[in-house]
C-alpha cells in the first residue's frame, strides 16, 4: 500500500546465534516505545544499500525491542553488510513492521513447521501461543551445529517439539505428525522452497484444506517504493523528477498543481488525473480492467510511471 | 462576513468541534477513508486531532453505556477466540486516550507485562497484567468500553475476510452486534443500497484487509435522529422508531439532530485484529443553522439524496419538513 516510512532505530546489541546467523536487537534512540506487532511480522531493513525483510522474532506485545535473526548470505550484499558493517551502537533504517503471516486467532491448534533460519517467525509464532495459552505444536528441521534459537524453541516448545535433523528425518516428522492433528489446526510453515513443497505436498496427502495451510513466503512489501521517473504535465509545461519513495501526487503537489485528494491509498477515487502520454503501473484498487487497458487516467497517490516518463493532461 | 458569524463569533465546543460531513452538495456513497490523527477544518472550527475526542457529554455517555450494558448483556459479544484482540483494543484504546487527554488519563508500564491505568474523570486507577483475565474487574472490553464515547467492534482477518467477531455497541445507528457478530465484512453491508454494485464494499474490504500493524484511518458516515438519543440499536426500536413518525411542526429545529459518526479503522498491533470505533455526534438543526455554510450545505444534500438512500437511512418522514425548516431558518 503506501510507501511506509523509515525510522531510525539503534543497534542495541549484536549477539553470535550460529556461525552464519547473527541476532541484531535495535531499540528507539530517545527510549520510545515500539509499535506492537502481530506474530511472524518482519522488518524491512536498509542494509548496505539494499531493503531485505526479516522476520520479528518476538511475541510481539508491547515489545521492548525489536530482534532480528540475520544468516549470511554472500560476500555481498545486505547480509554480509549486516554481519561485517553493523556495529552495537549504530543506527539502522527499518520500515516499521509488516504482517503478511499472521496466526489465525480462531485456530483449535498452531502446528509449526521450521526448517532452517525459517524459525525466526516460527519462533514470534510460538511465543504468542504461549503467551495466550493456545495449543501449538512444533517440527523443527535443522542441520546438527546449525540450528539457529533452538535452546529458546526448546524451552518453550517442551514436550511440543519434535526435532528432525536433516531432510530425511523432517519429511518422515511431518508425515506423521501432519496425519494425527485434531480438526480445525492450522499449520504455519516457514523455510527454503524445497521444504515448503514438501510440507504443501505432505499437507495434500493427509488432506488438509488448503485454507488451513499458510507459508511465509518473504515478498517486497505490498508496494515497493517504484523506480524513480520524470512527470511532465502538458497544460504548463512543467517537468520534474519523481523519485523512489516520492508519490505522483506528492510531487504534483510539491509542483503546485492542486490534486485533490484524500486516502492516499488507492481506494477513494479522489485523484485521478488524466493521462496524456506514456505507460502507467496502475496500483491503486479502484480501476477495473477496462479503465486500466484504456489508461486515460490513473490514481497519483499510488501509481507511477512503467517507463522512465510519463505525461498528464494537468 | 455575514450577521450571523458575527452574532456567533464564539461557537460553543459542541458546534465548533462538530465533524460536519458534506465537502459538496450532494452526497453519495463513497469509499471515503482518509488517513486518521490529523485536524480537519469546517466552517465552524476543526476537528480529528486525535483517535478520540473527549467531550462534555463523556461522563454521562459513560454512565448510559455502563447502565445499557447492565441492562442488556448481549450489547457486549465476544466470540472466545477473540480475547487477545479485546486486550489489544483496551491497551490501544487507553493509549489514545491518554494521547488525547494526559492530564485525564495514564497508562505506565511498570515493568514486564505489569500496567497501571488511571482514569481522573471516572475516578478509575487499576494495575494489571496484560492478557491475564483475572487482573481486571471484569473482561478488557467491558472493562475499557464504558471508559471511551466510542463504539468499538473487532474484526478477525481469516480466510481473505474480516469477521466481525467481537464488539460493544450501545450508540448503533439501528444495528445489532448481537444479530451482526459472527458475520463476514460483506455480509453486515448486505442492507445497504448501490454500494455492492459500485464496488464500494468491496473495495473497502480489500483496503481493510491491507492494514498494516499501527495503521489508523477515519471516515464519517451520517444519518438523522429525533431527540438527542444515542441509543438507536435495534433492540429498543419500540422506544425510538414511534419517534420517527411524529409530527414535527413544533420544536423541529430543536428535535431533529444531524448524527454524524466519526469512524476509525486500525490493525492493533499484536492480535492482528482490525478495531472499528464507532464515535456518534449528535447536532440539532438548531446548532448546526447558527454556521450558515452548514444549513445551506445541509438543506441541499437532504433536498437531492436519492429516495433509497433516504428510506435506507429513515429520513423519509422528515426529510421535506426539514429542508423547509433550514430554508426557513436561513
Ligand atoms: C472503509 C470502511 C467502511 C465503509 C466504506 C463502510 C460503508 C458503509 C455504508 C455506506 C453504510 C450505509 C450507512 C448509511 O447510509 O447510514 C454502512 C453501514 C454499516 N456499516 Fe459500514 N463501512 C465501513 C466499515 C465498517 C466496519 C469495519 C464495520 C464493522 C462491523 C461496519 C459496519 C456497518 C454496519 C453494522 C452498518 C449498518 C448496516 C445495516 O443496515 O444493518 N462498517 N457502511
Ligand atoms: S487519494 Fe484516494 S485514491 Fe488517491
Amino acid at each position: 500500500m503506501s510507501v511506509p516510512a523509515t525510522q531510525l532505530l539503534r543497534v542495541t546489541r549484536i549477539r553470535a546465534v550460529t556461525d552464519r546467523v547473527r541476532e541484531i536487537r535495535l531499540a528507539d534512540p530517545d527510549g520510545r516505545p515500539l509499535a506492537g506487532y502481530a506474530p511472524g511480522s518482519h522488518l524491512v531493513v536498509t542494509a548496505g544499500g539494499t531493503r531485505n525483510a526479516y522476520s520479528l522474532t518476538g511475541s510481539g506485545i508491547a515489545p521492548g525491542d525489536y530482534r532480528i535473526s540475520v544468516l549470511r548470505t554472500g560476500d555481498d550484499g545486505g547480509s554480509a553488510w549486516l554481519h561485517d558493517v553493523l556495529r552495537a551502537g549504530d543506527l539502522l533504517a527499518v520500515e516499521p513492521p509488516r504482517s503478511a503471516f499472521r496466526p489465525e486467532l480462531a485456530a483449535r491448534k498452531s502446528f509449526l513447521v521450521a526448517a532452517g533460519i525459517g524459525v525466526t517467525p516460527i519462533l514470534s509464532h510460538l511465543a504468542a501461543a504461549r503467551a495466550w495459552g493456545r495449543p501449538v505444536e512444533v517440527v523443527y528441521g535443522y542441520r546438527p551445529g546449525e540450528a539457529a534459537h533452538l535452546e529458546e524453541v526448546r524451552q518453550l516448545a517442551g514436550p511440543d517439539l519434535v526435532e528432525a535433523q536433516g531432510r530425511v528425518a523432517l519429511a518422515d516428522a511431518l508425515r506423521e505428525r501432519m496425519a494425527v492433528q485434531p480438526w480445525g489446526t492450522h499449520a504455519h510453515a516457514c523455510g527454503p522452497a524445497a521444504v515448503l513443497d514438501l510440507f504443501t505436498a505432505t499437507a495434500r496427502a493427509a488432506g488438509w484444506p488448503p485454507a488451513r495451510v499458510h507459508l511465509e513466503h518473504f515478498r517486497a512489501p505490498e508496494l515497493s517504493p517504484g523506480r524513480p521517473f520524470t512527470a511532465r504535465l502538458r497544460r504548463s509545461g512543467r517537468e520534474f523528477p519523481v523519485p523512489s519513495g516520492t508519490s505522483l501526487l506528492e510531487a504534483v503537489l510539491a509542483a503546485g498543481v492542486e490534486v485533490p485528494s484524500m486516502c492516499r491509498q488507492g481506494v477513494c477515487g479522489q485523484c485521478l488525473v488524466p493521462v496524456a502520454a506514456g505507460r502507467v503501473d496502475h496500483r491503486d484498487l479502484v480501476l477495473d480492467e477496462a479503465d486500466r487497458l484504456a489508461s486515460t487516467h490513473l490514481l497519483a497517490c499510488v501509481s507511477r510511471a512503467a517507463d522512465t516518463h510519463l505525461e498528464l493532461d494537468l | 462576513m455575514t450577521a450571523t458569524d458575527v452574532r456567533d463569533r464564539a461557537l460553543p465546543a459542541r458546534i465548533a468541534s462538530f465533524p460536519f460531513p458534506f465537502p459538496t452538495d450532494t452526497y453519495r456513497y463513497s469509499t471515503n477513508v482518509e488517513p486518521a490523527l490529523a485536524p480537519r477544518s469546517t466552517a465552524a472550527g476543526s476537528w480529528g486531532e486525535h483517535v478520540l475526542h473527549v467531550d462534555e457529554h463523556y461522563a454521562s455517555d459513560s454512565a448510559e453505556c455502563a447502565a445499557l450494558l447492565a441492562a442488556d448483556p448481549t450489547r457486549l459479544q465476544e466470540l472466545p477466540h477473540m480475547r487477545p484482540a479485546a486486550w489489544d483494543a483496551m491497551l490501544y484504546v487507553m493509549g489514545e486516550l491518554r494521547r488525547a487527554r494526559p492530564d485525564a488519563f495514564g497508562l505506565d508500564r511498570l515493568g514486564g507485562d505489569r500496567w497501571r491505568w488511571r482514569n481522573a474523570l471516572l475516578r478509575i486507577e487499576q494495575e494489571f497484567t496484560f492478557g491475564d483475565d483475572a487482573t481486571l474487574p471484569s473482561g478488557p472490553l467491558e472493562f475499557v468500553a464504558p471508559q471511551v464515547q466510542d463504539d468499538l467492534v473487532l474484526l478477525d482477518q481469516r480466510e481473505g475476510a474480516l469477521w466481525a467477531d467481537a464488539g460493544v455497541v450501545t450508540a448503533a445507528a439501528d444495528w445489532s452486534m448481537r444479530f451482526d457478530v459472527g458475520m463476514s465484512f460483506p455480509e453486515i453491508h448486505g442492507p445497504v443500497p448501490r454500494v455492492h454494485p459500485e464496488g464500494v464494499i468491496d473495495r473497502a474490504h480489500q483496503f481493510l484487509m491491507r492494514l498494516q500493524p499501527g495503521e489508523a484511518y477515519r471516515r464519517t458516515n451520517w444519518t438523522m435522529t429525533v431527540g438527542r438519543r444515542l441509543d438507536t440499536a435495534t433492540e429498543t426500536y419500540p422506544e425510538w422508531g414511534p419517534d420517527r413518525r411524529l409530527v414535527l411542526e413544533q420544536d423541529l429545529g430543536a428535535r431533529l439532530h444531524l448524527r454524524v459518526e466519526v469512524q476509525h479503522l486500525v490493525r492493533l498491533p499484536s492480535s492482528g485484529a482490525v478495531l472499528f470505533l464507532i464515535r456518534t455526534h449528535l447536532l440539532p438543526l438548531e446548532d448546526l443553522a447558527r454556521v450558515p455554510a452548514w444549513r445551506d450545505r445541509f438543506a441541499a444534500v437532504l433536498e437531492e439524496l436519492p429516495e433509497d438512500m433516504a428510506d435506507y437511512k429513515g429520513l423519509t418522514r422528515f426529510r421535506s419538513a426539514a429542508v423547509a425548516w433550514l430554508r426557513g431558518a436561513a
